[in-house]
């Protein structure tokens, strides 16, 4: 019987997983928690097995996770036996960055981007894994597997390393590194369908459950602690939600859903119309938002 | 389900774009918020007054949307309840033709679009040959634009007909026709247009169409990439199966080594397996201790791969330097790097005719028949047996670009090669071996400024990361080659002007040369910098005053020259010209002198 769609991507992401561990000297997977990292982090768990992964975890720590989500990273070092590291960027602590004074740009930009420069640098990464997809948005669609970042961190679209069939180029001088992304070639229903396969455990917000949420901007925004002030008319309501992602909860929007299962979030999304990063405050920026963000160097 | 990658090829104003965002649309692949973007992307950027720009659904690039045009290759997801598709969308200019090589090396069919006013042109040829080349060998011929000719059946069948000819011509084996519309959705999803066309749709042929399968019935071969040793006890080989099966039990070789031994263990994703197949990532476990690394290949034993160290290919050329024989690069075939040469362009080949040429290089987006020959023997295919043990890419050892895309032909036995084509052994050849750019650079100041302190801590880091260098100093050159020369002025610039040539002499040759000489007229040195190309002069001026110099004074000649013991003693008796506009400027009395060489290598760094 001929390898079905997904265990054709799996057998990618093993090999591209593998080819970093080959050709970097320093390599790390930057663990975000959402469905898609963890889903990576499953993979790494396969690609290894049965010797540990010899690649650490690393979690840019916006300080405006889910509770919920704290509480599932916090479980993952135990429960896969890999090493999780966290990285806070400090500065933006001690000057207050706030998503609700300082707007989303602002905060992603100092507590992720920031953030993320400063663990690799601090850590001396030449590598660094991300569980992006193609499918994702439209800048992301021409990148690279293996994506070359200058010393400055930049993401240089027109000057891309050509890479064919599964040759992936890791050369790089001191100062460079790559982003590798495993993930690719697979779409968010790839994900899914793999997640409900292997019996993957995802933190719980991706299930319908009624919560607590304000609608703030079009936006079903689940209040997770007091740092989020009402405003006037604002009251919070329970509404039976779940979330398509998991960024910041000050800009992660749920989504009104009785899906309370892998299988029945499948069967939702076959019919659904939107793109899962429409729950992203970030993305509505204007067209070329993301290229620009990831030139300056956002994953 | 299975799943069939295809890439699409047509030039600039085939509607190639328009093609793949309408089929997302119109297959229902489209999100309603992507949608939403596209209307306002088609409002401010679109080309098709108010209707939507579809194009705009895939060109994903700001210069892109910008000027309407597709730059490199994107890749795109969708499905429908029959199968998925990944989509390589490719550029279909020449200066692309790079591109499409990638996007073609892991496809399983081609979209060939023709503009139905334009037919059958050059660059037709060019995308079914690049296609063929790279393996894909079969293609649908999407006729676009028939609104445009009033879906006249004649003009189809004529551009029908003449492309059958270019694909058996290219060697493209099976082909299929679609009349049909983009920019109207025509025969894209949905039957329209001609009552003349009965025949499947695009998208009803992309469901239908077979899909190469991976040779699981050929002879095994797993290239290597890593041994997992979590213990003592276990040493497994982890890598993607490239061919054929595997199962416990079965006899290996290792190759290039040729020991022998049988699979103890076929596991996929830490489970164990009775047997695996081509496509999978595996890790196996032999019954005894073989030498095994990464770059290795276990194949069946009853059948292993010829190994060779030279063999003819077909190359393109991705990289803006050119491909010069004699250069050395990186190869990378299956999980094995190795040095490699190009010992002869056998011909160039015009990628719009494929006419053959004589040709001394290969230039970016340049296909030639070449011969390599390798650092050491290695197990090598044929292209036209396995594209993952067949196909290679070369990196340029200097700035790592991923320099061109090979198909093997056939290996070469020994012998057969040895004749080198004639090609001039000059300095960017040699600096090429050297994986590096030649350089002089000179460390001009007092006496005791630190010159040569500093000159040998760069010297010292660029040996580190694998440069060549030598260090002219000015004790070590007095003491010999101008043991004939003292301190007068006369005596001193013929001192200088031998050094410059010198170093002229190991430029040429390759090397980084670090120059470490008092130099105190500006006249002089600029005599010397004029014996170099431009930028491969460096002046580093390490500017200590006079008086820390002097209170350093470490081989006691500030004390000599002040007594009157030593004549023309720069600085005390005899003039320095500070350099005014030095390429680098080291203040010694700030920073330490490993400060400062980091400065200088970083310097070099810049090019």
């Amino acid at each position: 019987m001929p390898l079905s769609h997904l265990d054709r991507l799996e057998a990618e992401a093993l090999h591209v997983l593998r080819e970093v561990a080959a050709q970097f000297r320093k390599p790390v997977l930057l663990y975000s928690i959402g469905k898609d990292s963890t889903t990576l982090l499953h993979l790494l768990i396969k690609a290894f097995a049965p010797a540990k992964p010899p690649i650490p975890l690393l979690h840019i720590d916006s300080t405006f996770e889910f509770a919920e989500t704290y509480r599932f990273r916090d479980a993952v070092p135990a429960k896969y036996g890999v090493e999780l590291r966290v990285h806070i960027n400090e500065d933006g602590v001690r000057d207050g960055i706030d998503p609700f004074k300082h707007g989303v740009s602002v905060h992603t930009e100092v507590m992720r981007t920031q953030g993320l420069k400063q663990a690799l640098a601090a850590g001396g990464y030449d590598c660094a894994i991300g569980g992006a997809r193609r499918d994702e948005e439209k800048s992301r669609a021409k990148e690279r597997i293996f994506s070359f970042r200058n010393a400055a961190l930049r993401w240089e679209p027109k000057a891309q390393r050509p890479e064919l069939w599964n040759q992936y180029n890791g050369r790089i001088h001191p100062g460079e590194s790559v982003r590798a992304f495993p993930l690719s070639n697979w779409t968010e229903m790839d994900v899914w369908r793999y997640i409900e396969r292997e019996g993957i455990a995802l933190p719980p917000l991706y299930f319908a459950a009624d919560r607590p949420v304000v609608e703030r901007d079009g936006v079903l925004l689940m209040r997770d602690d007091a740092r989020m002030a009402l405003r006037e008319g604002e009251r919070e309501m329970m509404r039976r939600v779940r979330f398509r992602t998991l960024g910041c909860w000050p800009f992660t929007g749920g989504v009104e859903s009785e899906a309370d299962s892998v299988g029945k979030i499948i069967a939702e999304l076959e019919n659904v119309t939107t793109s899962e990063r429409q729950g992203r405050v970030i993305d509505h920026a204007p067209g070329d938002s993301m290229e620009k963000k990831k030139q300056e160097g956002y994953f | 389900m299975d799943r069939l990658r295809f890439i699409t090829c047509g030039s600039v104003d085939d509607g190639k774009s328009t093609l793949i965002g309408r089929l997302l649309h119109d297959s229902r692949n489209a999100s309603d918020d992507q949608m939403a973007a596209l209307a306002r992307d088609s409002a401010k950027h679109g080309t098709q007054g108010e209707a939507l720009d579809f194009a705009l659904l895939v060109d994903g690039l700001v210069a892109e949307r910008e000027q309407g045009i597709t730059i490199d290759v994107a890749y795109r997801y969708f499905s429908t309840p029959k199968r998925h598709f990944i989509v390589a969308d490719c550029p279909g200019h020449e200066q692309y033709t790079r591109n499409m090589a990638t996007g073609a090396s892991t496809a399983d069919l081609a979209i060939v679009l023709v503009d139905a006013r334009k037919g059958v042109l050059p660059q037709t040829r060019r995308h079914s040959w690049i296609c063929a080349l790279l393996g894909v060998k079969q293609v649908l011929l999407a006729v676009n634009k028939m609104d445009l000719v009033g879906w006249d059946e004649r003009v189809f069948a004529a551009i029908r007909a003449e492309y059958a000819a270019l694909a058996e011509a290219v060697g493209i084996e099976r082909v299929q026709a679609v009349p049909v519309s983009a920019l109207q959705g025509d025969n894209l999803t949905r039957r329209g247009g001609a009552d003349w066309y009965s025949g499947p749709s695009l998208l009803e042929h992309l469901e239908a169409a077979p899909i190469p399968a991976l040779d699981i019935d050929g002879p095994a071969r797993l290239p290597v990439q890593l041994v997992l040793r979590p213990h003592q006890d276990f040493r497994g080989y982890a890598g993607t199966l490239a061919q054929g099966r595997l199962a416990k039990g079965d006899a290996v070789l290792v190759q290039p080594s040729g020991h022998a031994a049988i699979l103890a263990s076929v596991a996929v994703g830490g489970r164990e397996v009775n047997a695996a197949e081509a496509g999978q990532a595996v890790v196996v476990t032999l019954d005894r201790e073989r030498d095994v690394s990464r770059g290795d290949v276990l194949c069946a034993a009853a059948s292993p791969l010829p190994v060779s160290d030279q063999f003819v290919a077909h190359v393109v050329w991705m990289d803006e330097a050119p491909l010069l024989p004699g250069r050395g690069y990186w190869l990378r075939i299956g999980t094995r790097e190795v040095a490699a040469t190009v010992t002869e362009i056998s011909h160039r080949i015009d990628v719009n005719t494929q006419a053959h040429e004589a040709a001394k290089q290969l230039a970016m987006n340049d296909v030639g028949l070449v011969k390599l020959s390798l650092a050491a023997p290695i197990p090598l295919a044929s292209y036209a047996e396995s594209r993952t043990l067949g196909g290679f890419i070369l990196i340029d050892r200097l700035t790592h670009a991923t320099a061109a895309a090979g198909v093997v032909r056939h290996s070469l036995r020994r012998g057969e090669n040895l004749r080198w084509q004639a090609f001039t052994v000059d300095k960017a050849l040699r600096a090429a071996q050297k994986a590096q750019v030649p350089r002089c650079v000179w460390f001009t100041g007092l006496s005791a400024s630190g010159k040569s302190t500093i000159a040998n801590l760069v010297e010292r880091g660029l040996v580190a990361q694998g440069r060549h260098t030598y260090v002219l100093d000015g004790d070590n050159v007095r003491h010999g080659l101008n043991r004939d020369l003292g301190f007068t002025e006369a005596d001193r610039i013929e001192n200088l002007r031998r050094v410059a040539e010198v170093a002229k002499l190991m430029v040429d040759a390759g090397l980084v040369v670090l120059v470490s000489f008092i130099a105190p007229y500006a006249r002089e040195r600029e005599m010397a910098r004029s014996l170099f190309a431009p930028g491969e002069f460096i002046e580093v001026f390490v500017d200590t005053p006079l008086e820390v110099c002097e209170a350093r004074d470490p081989k006691g000649l500030y004390a000599k020259a002040r007594a009157g013991l030593i004549p023309n003693f720069t600085g005390v008796n005899a003039p320095y010209e500070r350099p005014e506009a030095p390429d680098v400027r080291l203040d010694t009395t700030t920073a330490t002198p490993e400060a400062l060489a980091s400065t200088v290598i970083e310097r070099l760094d810049r090019r």
